[in-house]
C-alpha cells in the first residue's frame, strides 16, 4: 500500500514542480529512480523513447510509464493522477484571477529565473544520459550525486564509439538536413532501432 | 458568446479524442485544439485558446493538462476542468498500460535489447536537440546564462532534490527582477 502513497506523492511533486512541460518532468524522475532504485537511467530512457513515439503527452505517458513499471495497472493510474492533480488546483486558481495572473509584476519576474532553471535541470539530466549511453563512465549507484559515482565500468576505453557515431548523425539530421529536420521523433527513434539491431546483428553495438 | 451547457462526458470524450491525436506531447497538441475546440466545437475562441496555451507553459506540470483544465473550468467550472483532464490523459493510460506490459514481456529478447540500445542514443539527441531549443527561449541576457549554468552544475555535481533548484530560481528572479527595476 505504501508504495501507492509513495507514488503519488512523487508524482505531486513533480507536477508541481516540473515547469514547461513534459521533457521538464524528466529531471524529476531521474531523482525519484535514484532514490528509490525503483527503476535505472536506462530504463528511462527506454521509457522515455516509447513515449514519444505513442499517443498522448510525453510528460503523461512517462508518468503512467513508471507507474506502471513501478506498481502495475494502479501503480500507472496513481502515478498519472498524482502528477495531474496540482495542475488542476493551480489552473482553478489561475483561471479564477486571470487578469492579475497575466499582469502580475511578481509572477513575470519568477518566471524570468524559472525558464533557465528548468532548462538547466533538464541539461543535467541531458548530461547524465549521455554519460549512461555514449561512454562507459557509470552514473547508476544507489545514491550520491554525479560527483562522487564518476566510476569507470570494467570496459575497454572511455568512450562508445559505435553509439557516439550514430549519435552525431542523428544530430545531424536532426538539426541541419533541411528535408529531414521537420520529420516526427518518431521516425529517428525508429531508424535507431533498426540500427540498433543490424549493429547487435553484427556484433558492433 | 453562446452559453449552451456542455456535458462532463461531451468535455471528457472530446479532449480524450484529442489525446489519442496528439502525438508528442504539449506543442504538437496546439493545431488540434484550435481544429476541435475552436472550429469544430467552439467553445472558445483562437485568442483564448492561444491565451491558454501560453499560460499552460508558465504554469507547473504538463501543457496539455494545463490547458485541458482550463478550456474544461470555462464551459463547466472546476468539475469541467478535472473532466478534460481526465479525458486527455485516459488514453495514455490505456496505451501505455498495454505497451509497457508488452515491452516487459519482451525484454529479455536480443531483438529488444538490440533495439532499445539504438533508440536510447536517439532519445540522447532528442534531449539534446530540445535544451537547445529551450535555451533559446530562456536565457536571454547575462544573468539568466548564469542561473542557467549554475543550475546546470548543480544538477550535475549536487545530491539534492529538482524541487530546491526551482524554488530558489525562482526567488532569485524576483530578487534580479526588483534589481533591475531599481537601477533604472
Amino acid at each position: 500500500m505504501s508504495v501507492y502513497i509513495r507514488l503519488f506523492w512523487e508524482f505531486f511533486k513533480t507536477g508541481l514542480f516540473a515547469i514547461g512541460g513534459g521533457m521538464a518532468t524528466l529531471p524529476f524522475l531521474q531523482d525519484i529512480g535514484s532514490k528509490t532504485g525503483w527503476y535505472t537511467y536506462t530504463d528511462l530512457m527506454n521509457m522515455l523513447a516509447v513515449s514519444e513515439s505513442t499517443p498522448g503527452p510525453i510528460g503523461i505517458n512517462m508518468a503512467t510509464y513508471v507507474g506502471f513499471t513501478v506498481g502495475g495497472i494502479p501503480g500507472a493510474v496513481i502515478s498519472t493522477l498524482g502528477e495531474i492533480t496540482p495542475s488542476i488546483i493551480v489552473i482553478l486558481i489561475v483561471a479564477a484571477m486571470l487578469k492579475k495572473f497575466r499582469d502580475s509584476k511578481l509572477v513575470n519576474s519568477a518566471f524570468y529565473g524559472l525558464r533557465p532553471a528548468s532548462t538547466g535541470l533538464i541539461g543535467a539530466a541531458c548530461v547524465a544520459v549521455v554519460l549512461e549511453v555514449l561512454t562507459n563512465i557509470s552514473v547508476q549507484s544507489p545514491e550520491g550525486s554525479l560527483f562522487n559515482i564518476f566510476a569507470m565500468e570494467g570496459q575497454s576505453g572511455l568512450l562508445r564509439w559505435p553509439g557516439l557515431l550514430l549519435a552525431v548523425v542523428l544530430f545531424i539530421f536532426t538539426n541541419y538536413v533541411k528535408p529531414t529536420k521537420k520529420l516526427h521523433p518518431i521516425v529517428f527513434i525508429a531508424v535507431s532501432a533498426v540500427v540498433g539491431v543490424a549493429a547487435g546483428y553484427f556484433g558492433i553495438l | 458568446m453562446s452559453e449552451k451547457k456542455v456535458s462532463l462526458w461531451s468535455l471528457f470524450l472530446t479532449f480524450a479524442k484529442m489525446g489519442v491525436m496528439t502525438f508528442g506531447g504539449g506543442y504538437a497538441m496546439l493545431p488540434i485544439l484550435q481544429r476541435e475546440v475552436v472550429e469544430n466545437k467552439h467553445w472558445a475562441s483562437e485568442e483564448e485558446i492561444m491565451d491558454y496555451f501560453a499560460i499552460g507553459q508558465c504554469t507547473p506540470g504538463i501543457i496539455a493538462v494545463n490547458t485541458a483544465t482550463f478550456i474544461g473550468q470555462k464551459k463547466r467550472g472546476a468539475a469541467g476542468g478535472i473532466a478534460s483532464t481526465l479525458g486527455v490523459v485516459f488514453p495514455s493510460l490505456i496505451i501505455i498500460s498495454i505497451l509497457a506490459g508488452l515491452i516487459t514481456n519482451f525484454s529479455h529478447l536480443k531483438l529488444v535489447q538490440d533495439a532499445f540500445a539504438g533508440i536510447q542514443v536517439c532519445v540522447c539527441v532528442l534531449i539534446f536537440n530540445a535544451v537547445m531549443k529551450l535555451l533559446k527561449k530562456s536565457v536571454v541576457d547575462k544573468w539568466t546564462a548564469g542561473i542557467f549554468v549554475l543550475v546546470l552544475a548543480g544538477g550535475i555535481f549536487l545530491d539534492i532534490s529538482p524541487v530546491w533548484f526551482v524554488v530558489i530560481a525562482a526567488v532569485a528572479g524576483i530578487i534580479l527582477k526588483n534589481l533591475e527595476v531599481k537601477g533604472k
